[in-house]
């Protein structure tokens, strides 16, 4: 076993060596290094079918038509470019569009944006575990909204969203859905032919793929609208211009494959470690709290908080293990994580949590190392923690009058 | 975050980590910090009847800096008298562990620690 070990798979995945055997065949001059866009001989043809089949094996694994997938250079401009282009291609519509609170930065941020540009946006609040009131989100929806984006799966709690029923209300009002999957494909089943999706964003790299390129589905029938972003050449039926990245499409491609062959064999095997992790941290020890709502998870994503012990002292004490914290604590004014303050958690929890996520290189040792690790470096924290010290002599601690500063 | 080694071994062998018994009419206590903030430092100072601090322990919740300031703190208060530990200053604290900027307020925290200490010896002792 290799320390540090790697439990951050929901931040990036390392590509699969499958993966890159694949992509390097398509870079040098003995390779498939052409332009897709050279229509006038073979290696832009060889290139333009290799790109045909990454299409076609992305579009298996989401059961929609390749015609649908739209390249981009990750979920990041995937989701700029479905949010800002149908917000401008449908704005004479209406002007309002409803997201979550817990939604990625690359959706919130690009919604502020629209905002700027006189959009007005409802960011929904979610429940203790995480998930929309479906109720509430009926109730935001107005006659001159335009469009919806709720993620799929979230990235710090791994919970997925209702997308079917969100779709089914989107669909009977006449409203642009879309959906931030990047955290989903290849780990959930996605039916596109089911879903009442018009767009949704993925990334290579959080299924074994490269860094530095994504897709955008958009639907076909009925046609999702949207104004392109990138201008220039005109690829991608116009949607977002720029060359082909052969290489990085093949590399998604071969990802997307894997993933849907190996769809069982991975679930079963991070379902094992995720149980094996959970019941490991959670048995015997006290002031231990799950984050999200277990039984509508991803397997992959694992977020506790550990009461009395701060974010980052806990990661220093267990820098043998690559994980994630709530805590940002980074500037001098200490902001705990967004979306676990969404989940309304206190400040505390949100400082102490820990994000594990386990991935298809993830081994039993692995996680048996892991849990040893952190139930050590809990208790010499607490040891070392006044606020443990109140706990244990029966002191309420909300009932302390702190000293802010 | 990069820190330097000293934090790093502060973290890994924190000096004088625990509790004096607070009944002790000798010992006194700060304690400085929210835990909305994010730090809490607790700190114990036993003093001799001459003025001089004979024994300090801590215990915080915090981060890595947060951590090794009030370890720090600890051994430097230790054989000082009052009036010459109420002189330690956060930039002393700050320079020794070469804390990066955004850390400072952890150096502040473990000064307003000292005074918090001090102030409670002296109301003990009605001064």
């Amino acid at each position: 076993m290799k320390l540090p070990i790697y439990l951050d798979y929901a931040a990036t995945t390392p590509v699969d060596s499958r993966v890159a055997e694949e992509m390097m065949q398509c870079l040098t001059m003995e390779g498939n290094f052409g332009n897709p866009a050279s229509r006038s001989h073979r290696f832009g043809w060889q290139a333009e079918e290799a790109i045909d089949q990454a299409r076609h094996d992305i579009a298996e694994l989401i059961n929609a038509d390749p015609r649908e997938i739209v390249f981009t250079s990750g979920a990041t401009e995937s989701n700029n470019l479905a949010i800002k282009g149908a917000a401008n291609f449908y704005k004479k519509k209406g002007q309002h569009i409803i997201t979550v609170r817990t939604e990625h930065k690359a959706v919130i941020d690009t919604c502020r944006e629209l905002e700027r540009q006189g959009f007005e946006v409802t960011y929904m609040d979610v429940e203790a575990n995480g998930l929309l009131d479906l109720k509430k989100l009926e109730a935001a929806m107005r006659d001159d909204t335009i469009l919806v984006s709720v993620m799929h799966v979230n990235n710090e709690l791994g919970v997925i969203q209702d997308i079917a029923t969100i779709g089914e209300m989107c669909r009977e009002r006449k409203i642009m859905f879309h959906v931030d999957a990047a955290q989903s494909a290849g780990k959930v089943k996605i039916d596109l032919q089911e879903l009442k999706v018009d767009f949704m964003s993925f990334s290579g790299h959080k299924v074994y793929g490269p860094k530095g390129i994504g897709a955008l589905y958009v639907r076909r029938k009925p046609r999702a609208r949207l104004e392109a972003q990138m201008h220039g050449g005109g690829h991608e039926r116009g949607m977002r211009s720029g060359t082909l990245a052969t290489h990085q499409i093949v590399g998604m491609g071969a990802a997307f494959r894997i993933a849907k062959q190996d769809f069982d064999k991975d679930h079963a095997h991070i379902s094992a470690l995720r149980t094996r992790l959970i019941d490991g941290i959670m048995k015997d020890m006290d002031e231990v709290y799950f984050n999200g709502a277990p039984e509508h998870s991803v397997p992959g994503i694992v977020n506790i908080s550990f009461n009395f012990v701060e974010g980052e002292s806990l990661l220093m004490a267990v820098k043998d293990i690559a994980v994630s914290s709530g805590s940002a604590c980074t500037s001098a004014s200490l902001e705990p994580s967004y979306v676990l303050r969404a989940l309304g958690r206190n400040d505390e929890l949100a400082h102490s949590s820990i994000r594990f996520s386990i991935g298809r290189f993830t081994t039993e040792e692995e996680i048996d190392y892991t849990v040893k690790l952190i139930k050590e470096s809990i208790s010499r924290l607490r040891e070392m923690s006044p606020l443990w010290e109140m706990h244990q002599e029966g002191i309420d601690l909300e009932s302390v009058e702190w000293a802010h500063h | 975050m990069a820190y330097s080694d000293k934090v790093i071994d502060h973290v890994e062998n924190p000096r004088n980590v625990g509790s004096l018994d607070k009944n002790d009419p000798s010992v006194a206590t700060g304690m400085v910090g929210a835990p909305a903030c994010g730090d809490v430092m607790k700190l114990q100072i036993k003093v001799s009847e001459q003025g001089v601090i004979e024994d300090a322990k801590f215990k915080t919740y915090g981060c890595g800096s947060a951590i090794a300031s009030s370890s720090l703190v600890t051994e430097w208060v230790k054989g000082k008298t009052l009036d010459e530990a109420a002189e330690i200053k956060n930039t002393d604290i700050s320079a020794e562990l070469e804390l990066p900027p955004v850390k400072i307020h952890c150096s502040i925290l473990a000064e307003d620690a000292i005074q918090a200490a001090i102030k409670d010896y002296k109301s003990k002792h009605g001064k």
